[in-house]
């Protein structure tokens, strides 16, 4: 296989780790939200917890973004 | 395809050289000191923010105007973040956290208007600000707990057979931290700018089809509207980010031992 092809289709593959962080966001804001709603009156104390988690689990995600941009336009 | 190449606006262009010092004479070695867009981006971004803080703030009256609103509003929501992660000891890091806040939400700001770069989109930049937190964080721990400051990789109230897995953990975590912070705003800002540049390269390419093209390109073109709507929620969003874990970590120095 050419050199060009495998870092296009690792590239491609690198980016699937994304797909775990987006579940990662979506169960912090789902349980943030139905959190909120049993007991709105703690919610706002919260917030900062939540761009915390959300934050720290992002992160992850990036992390394999740039494993796909450092294929595509370093190594 | 050069005029839509989604990465082709992160280069980074000489705008004037001041010449090359500490070179020697066959012109080997040295450091070139040149001005470039990056750097007048950031001249432009704190000229903004110092502009903006010091005309609002010069009535200061009792009764503030509108734009003083502005200024103190954006003060005590620093000061709150502050005072509830760190408690009222680490309001002595309000000016670096408030200016860290600032810069970084004008630069993440000023990158959606056209022509115009993010510079928190640079990972060299995005590193800096990670790096200069991390060094502030270190010393002030060592310096105020001394041998202490050790404590934040020893969670407290664990069995001692646990300690031997979680330390490790929590050194690696502790190591982590720099990367995490700086490529964070790194990979937001420049995955943003990217996906904003590829559909508007779809609406180029398509409107020079002809009729049926320029009428199939609507649908990219609101995808942008729509899209940089989203990059404004995200470059506020990782400002905030970034400040809040700044007052995170501050805390670990100022209160070690969780």
């Amino acid at each position: 296989m050419e050199v060009e092809a495998a870092k296009m289709i690792g590239a491609g593959i690198a980016t699937i780790g994304m797909g775990g962080a987006g579940i990662g966001v979506g169960i912090i804001f789902g349980n943030y939200l139905s959190g909120a709603l049993r007991n709105p009156a703690a919610a706002a104390g919260q917030f900062t917890n939540l761009i915390f988690g959300f934050a720290v689990t992002e992160a992850l995600g990036i992390f394999s973004l740039l494993i796909a941009l450092l294929l595509l336009f370093v190594v | 395809m050069a005029g839509t190449d989604p990465i082709k606006q992160f280069d980074i262009v000489e705008l004037f050289s001041f010449g090359t010092i500490g070179a020697d004479a066959q012109g080997v070695g040295g450091f070139d000191l040149v001005f470039t867009n990056s750097a007048l981006m950031m001249v432009v971004t704190v000229s903004l923010i110092s502009g903006w803080l010091i005309l609002t703030t010069r009535g200061r009256g009792l009764v503030p105007s509108r734009l003083q609103l502005v200024s103190e509003v954006s003060y005590e929501f620093i000061a709150n973040m502050i005072r509830t992660s760190t408690g009222s000891e680490g309001m002595k890091f309000f000016p670096f956290v408030f200016s860290l806040f600032v810069f970084i939400l004008i630069s993440n700001m000023l990158g959606l208007f056209p022509y115009f770069i993010s510079v928190s989109s640079q990972l060299i930049i995005t590193v800096s600000l990670a790096l200069l937190v991390m060094t502030i964080v270190i010393f002030y721990g060592v310096w105020k707990n001394g041998f202490k400051f050790l404590k934040i990789f020893v969670p407290s109230g664990i069995p001692l057979v646990v300690l031997i897995i979680v330390v490790p953990i929590e050194v690696l975590s502790f190591l982590s931290r720099p990367l995490s912070l700086s490529l964070r705003l790194f990979g937001n800002m420049l995955a943003g700018a990217i996906v904003v540049k590829v559909f508007a390269g779809f609406v180029v390419s398509l409107t020079a089809m002809g009729l049926v093209g320029i009428i199939g390109a609507i649908l990219p073109m609101a995808m942008t509207v729509a899209l940089t709507g989203l990059e404004v929620l995200v470059a506020a969003l990782q400002a905030f980010v970034f400040t809040i874990l700044t007052c995170v970590y501050l805390n670990d120095a100022i209160h070690p031992g969780h």
